[in-house]
């Protein structure tokens, strides 16, 4: 009896058996996709002077922070990737090339800064010990699926959102002059797809940047991709702490 | 089994009919992406990032802000798209059959110069060409998932950017509106047959805001304004004095203000790297949060 209701909850409901995030994607994220830089230009496609903040809700420590930036020091250090962390690259021009590494990651890199961030579906125990910590930090991931509803029916077609949560940073920079994020800053994002009436996908990441140090409110700004039908245009390059 | 079977019928039947979401209520705007141009406004030539074409650069720079001043202009220079263009925030609901409960139309509300728009969900279609075109344009909506995709039409001519880049009556609005949780990002695509060899995309985000918003704005009264009847406040070829402002202040090659498709893509970043000055401070709009103010001195007893 219990097979049974299981097996008629999973048709009204529309449940599939489970599946692994792989196979179970509402989207395809999979490709090359190139940045669209039709706002926040002159904080992106040049280096921004020092202490410009506009639109970065910072706090007086944060001022501080940017006020000490010094690009040459930082390359001196080793540390000209501090502005192409989690939390900034995807607003770093370039191109991203998504792929699936195994059935429960996906992988994200981005030719600006050759970074490489990996989103992992399997839910991890939390490690003992201090963090490890990187500048694409650690990334859960998930599915934000949106149901199909009474009435959508088997074929209905699958919807649904990529959903990334990122902690465990290295301290870096939201913007190239030297805007900080602490290590406590916490990244969320969401990738949607969509297609346009034109016929072209692109890529929108909404991401969400909180830093009870850094950021008197969530850093939230979204950005777009265009995916391209190849490789076109692909060329990694170092980071770098001036350009 | 068939307590088991009702249990189960009831849960099917709470899921919504259609995957849609709920937009209806306030959205408060986080202005964090183009932070001045959506604020203050931006700077008189800052083209950077448009897909324009020459002869939208050209009336660009021939426009002088004080045309807001003319009657003609002073309430009507925003196309819906304003919405993400400009500073504010978004009031939203919903327009109901009393009958069938079924949404007839999703409203936003007006905001100063910006127009109510009014997003027809009950499948009527666009009106003809030579229909007259409002302000706030004819939008049509569909639900695709929980996400609120609306395609708009007969707007009228204004600006692209608020700083003279025109737009034309043509122009079409594709708006996506995607909700997670209390956030909502809307993504504009901007085409314009007249003006722009490419769409442009724009896109915001708006975070719930329990404090209700008023569904509309203070009303635009044209008047008088000191521009007389008859002229028009503009620069002649070659004469616009802000040509210059973006590279005196940012140090970005006057190519680069002056926009143009492959400004928007990251193989032009090549092309000015040379020629790019960074200046050694901000001098304006820096958006600096206030210093607190130092500690007053006790009140002598």
């Amino acid at each position: 009896m219990k097979a049974f209701a299981v097996a008629i909850s999973a048709l009204l409901l529309g449940q599939p058996p489970a599946q692994t995030p792989k196979a179970s994607a509402p989207i395809d994220l999979t490709g090359y996709w190139v940045s669209i830089v039709s706002e926040d230009w002159r904080y992106r496609m040049v280096t921004p002077t020092k202490g410009d903040f506009q639109g970065v809700p910072v706090t007086q420590d944060a001022v501080k922070v940017a006020n000490e930036w010094n690009p040459d020091a930082d390359t001196a250090a080793g540390n000209q990737c501090r502005s192409y962390g989690a939390p900034a690259i995807m607003r770093v021009p370039g191109r991203l090339h998504i792929t699936w590494d195994d059935e429960q990651t996906l992988k994200l890199e981005a030719d600006a800064g050759t970074q490489t961030r990996v989103f992992n579906f399997e839910k991890r125990k939390a490690a003992s010990g201090p963090p490890s910590r990187s500048w694409q930090g650690d990334s859960a991931a998930e599915w934000d699926m949106q149901g199909g509803g009474r009435g959508a029916g088997a074929n209905a077609p699958r919807r649904g959102s990529l959903k990334v949560t990122t902690t465990n940073l290295k301290s870096g920079y939201l913007r190239k002059n030297g805007i900080p994020y602490s290590e406590d800053a916490k990244l969320t994002e969401y990738f949607d797809l969509v297609r346009t009436r034109a016929g072209d996908t692109l890529l929108m990441v909404t991401s969400i940047v909180e830093d009870p140090k850094y950021l008197r409110q969530p850093f939230i700004v979204s950005t777009q991709f265009r995916k391209q039908p190849d490789a076109k245009g692909w060329e990694p390059t170092p980071c770098s702490a001036t350009w | 089994m068939f307590r088991h079977l009702v249990v189960v019928s009831i849960l099917a039947c709470a899921a919504p009919a259609f995957a849609q979401t709920e937009l209806a209520g306030s959205w408060a705007p986080r202005n964090h992406e183009d932070g001045l141009e959506r604020g203050g406004g931006p700077y008189a030539v800052d083209y950077t990032g448009l897909p324009i074409n020459d002869e939208a650069r050209a009336k660009g720079l021939s426009y002088s802000a004080d045309q807001l001043s003319m009657i003609e202009h002073q309430c009507g220079q925003w196309p819906p798209f304003y919405l993400v263009e400009g500073p504010f925030g978004m009031k939203i609901w919903n327009e109901i059959d009393p009958v069938t409960g079924n949404t007839i139309a999703i409203k936003i509300g007006a905001w100063e110069d910006k127009a109510l728009q009014t997003i027809w969900m009950d499948g009527r279609p666009h009106p003809s060409k030579n229909a007259p075109h409002e302000r706030g344009g004819f939008t049509t909506g569909e639900w695709q998932g929980t996400t609120l995709v609306t395609y708009t039409t007969h707007v009228k001519a204004g600006s692209l950017r608020r700083n003279g880049v025109p737009n034309s009556d043509q122009t079409t609005i594709e708006a996506h509106f995607v909700r997670h949780g209390d956030l909502l990002t809307v993504l504009e695509i901007i085409d314009d047959p007249v003006y722009l060899t490419e769409p442009e995309l724009l896109s915001k985000g708006f975070q719930a805001d329990p404090n209700p918003m008023s569904p509309v704005g203070p009303p635009c009264v044209a008047g008088y304004e000191g521009v007389p009847d008859g002229k028009v406040p503009h620069y002649l070829p070659g004469t616009n004095p802000s040509i210059d402002e973006l590279t005196t202040i940012y140090g970005i090659p006057r190519e680069a203000t002056l926009g143009g498709a492959e400004t928007m893509y990251p193989e032009y970043r090549k092309k000015i790297k040379d020629k790019f000055v960074r200046p050694e401070k901000c001098t304006q709009n820096c958006a600096a949060p206030a210093a607190p103010a130092p500690p007053t001195r006790p009140a002598s007893r």
